[in-house]
């Protein structure tokens, strides 16, 4: 089995795994970090949303033998040391999950949007210049399905984190 | 998933060396999807996504564009934003910004249909099994092929890129594992399923997309636009992408292209031979839209794609000639 090298959540991993072992199972079965889930397996539902080199992707559809060498932050390094970061507060704060299932994959996505709205990297509904609005995200975050339908809530969540009228 | 051997390429010379007994891996977002339920079962992986092929150069002969761009790179790049605002439209309009940031520009080429008997395993398809059969003829047919179809397969190329790349007249360029290279225009990369829906592209075994090349001046008026069930994240139930440029009132190198009718990003040549040259009106666009769909043939559940088809094509042409999505110069 290939041995993969590296980095979670400011941690350097290496485990061995088989070859056909999604980035997905590699940190849940492999390494035991149980916070990003596994919802369809197949790209449909975003539950497995993690940040890798600063860009979200879908976990379940990446080989973890890809990944030699790349960083990567899970639900479990959002966290400000022991507090929540602003983003996490702002989920309890504005009610914006109900089972909770997709929110390790919800939050990880809303991060990294708001990365990219500030990086001004354009969605199909800008215009001229990327703003924060709830056209934006709404659009940003349709990889991530809510099957409790909490999306007006995690829409809220994230609009106050960005300083917007809730 | 089959086991596989699985290999990292360190250059192009590298890989199709390497890849003529297995796959190019890009992304994945596709291929891994497709071993997942055993469609796809490749003895070997040649992970291509590490090569130096994420460069885009602008140059004399235009925009050169590394197959290993993601999509999202491509989309947001202030080039493609100025002078290619169609193409960046389409690939915003695909899938979600997790997989964009994947998926690859060569990759996204190469993605298989989304015809559900293709992806049902239980189910005849003659792409996925040659001869079995064709389930989708009298099946749930909705997304599927009015032009170019055969006996053998109705299914779709799903890209909004590759349908962007067909109207601007992009050049693929490829490597084989010979060493030599070509260049393939990129209305001409995909085919028609005829007798033969198991090969979706010309490309050979082992040769591998290298580059894509976006001519340095491509119509000033641009637009792309995708019917779907959902507003984000669904594929198109007929997209479009069209641009041409105004010279003294006149309609001059237009290009059409639509996507979700055909087993390949459809040029519209007919529609463009009525409107080259011609002053715009709602007559001649009308025309141009009869001239093309005149030999679309609906499946059943389908049949309403040839009229939203012709919608389509005039709305696009009014909404452009009205100067609503001309470009900076």
């Amino acid at each position: 089995m290939p041995s993969i090298s590296l980095t979670v959540n400011g941690e350097p991993v290496s485990a061995e795994a088989d070859v056909r072992t999604s980035l997905l199972d590699l940190l849940r079965e492999t390494l035991g970090m149980t916070g990003t889930k596994k919802g369809c397996d197949h790209g449909q539902c975003g539950a497995c949303t993690v940040i890798v080199n600063g860009t979200r992707i879908n976990s379940c559809l990446s080989l973890a033998v890809g990944h030699e060498g790349d960083t990567v932050t899970t639900v479990e390094g959002l966290a400000e040391g022991n507090g929540l970061s602003p983003l996490q507060k702002a989920f309890v704060t504005q009610d914006a999950f109900q089972c909770g299932y997709c929110t390790p994959g919800q939050l990880c996505s809303a991060t990294a949007l708001l990365n990219e709205i500030a990086r001004g990297e354009p969605s199909v509904v800008t215009d001229e210049r990327v703003r924060l609005s709830e056209e934006e995200i709404r659009e940003r975050m349709s990889g991530n399905l809510c099957r409790c339908g909490a999306y007006n809530n995690i829409v809220d969540a994230i609009l106050s984190v960005a300083g917007e009228p809730a | 998933m089959k086991p596989f051997d699985y290999v990292r390429a360190g250059s192009a010379q590298d890989a199709v060396r390497a890849g003529a007994e297995g796959r190019f891996l890009g992304g994945g977002t596709n291929l891994v999807d497709l071993m997942k339920l055993e469609i796809e079962k490749p003895d070997r992986l040649v992970d291509v996504s590490r090569l130096a092929s994420d460069e885009i150069e602008d140059g004399v002969e235009g925009l050169r564009v590394g197959a290993g761009v993601s999509n999202s790179a491509l989309a947001g790049h202030p080039l493609v934003r100025e002078r290619y605002p169609l193409l960046s439209t389409a690939l915003l309009s695909g899938a979600t910004q997790q997989l964009r940031n994947k998926a690859t520009v060569g990759g996204n080429f190469l993605q298989r249909t989304r015809c559900q008997y293709f992806y049902d395993v239980f189910r005849a398809c003659n792409k996925r099994v040659p001869g079995s059969g064709c389930d989708a003829l009298d099946g749930i047919n909705r997304f599927h092929a009015i032009l170019g179809a055969s006996e053998r397969c109705i299914a779709v190329h799903p890209s909004d890129m590759a349908v962007a790349m067909a109207a601007l007249d992009a050049t693929v360029e490829t490597l084989k594992p010979d060493g030599s290279t070509r260049s393939i225009p990129a209305r001409s990369l995909h085919r028609l399923p005829g007798d033969t829906p198991q090969f979706d592209h010309v490309l050979e075994t082992g040769e591998l997309i290298t580059h894509v090349v976006l001519p340095a001046s491509p119509p000033k008026r641009q637009f792309y636009r995708k019917v779907r069930d959902r507003s984000s994240y669904a594929f198109a139930v007929v997209s479009i992408a069209v641009a041409f440029d105004l010279e003294g009132g006149r309609i001059a190198n237009v290009s059409i292209a639509l996507g979700g009718v055909a087993h390949k990003p459809w040029r519209a040549d007919r529609a463009e031979s009525v409107l080259e040259g011609g002053s715009p009106s709602a007559e001649l666009f009308a025309m141009a839209a009869e001239a093309e769909l005149a030999r679309a043939v609906g499946q059943g559940h389908n049949d309403f794609k040839i009229d939203l088809s012709k919608r389509l094509i005039v709305a696009a042409l009014r909404d452009l000639s009205e100067g609503k999505r001309e470009i900076a110069a």
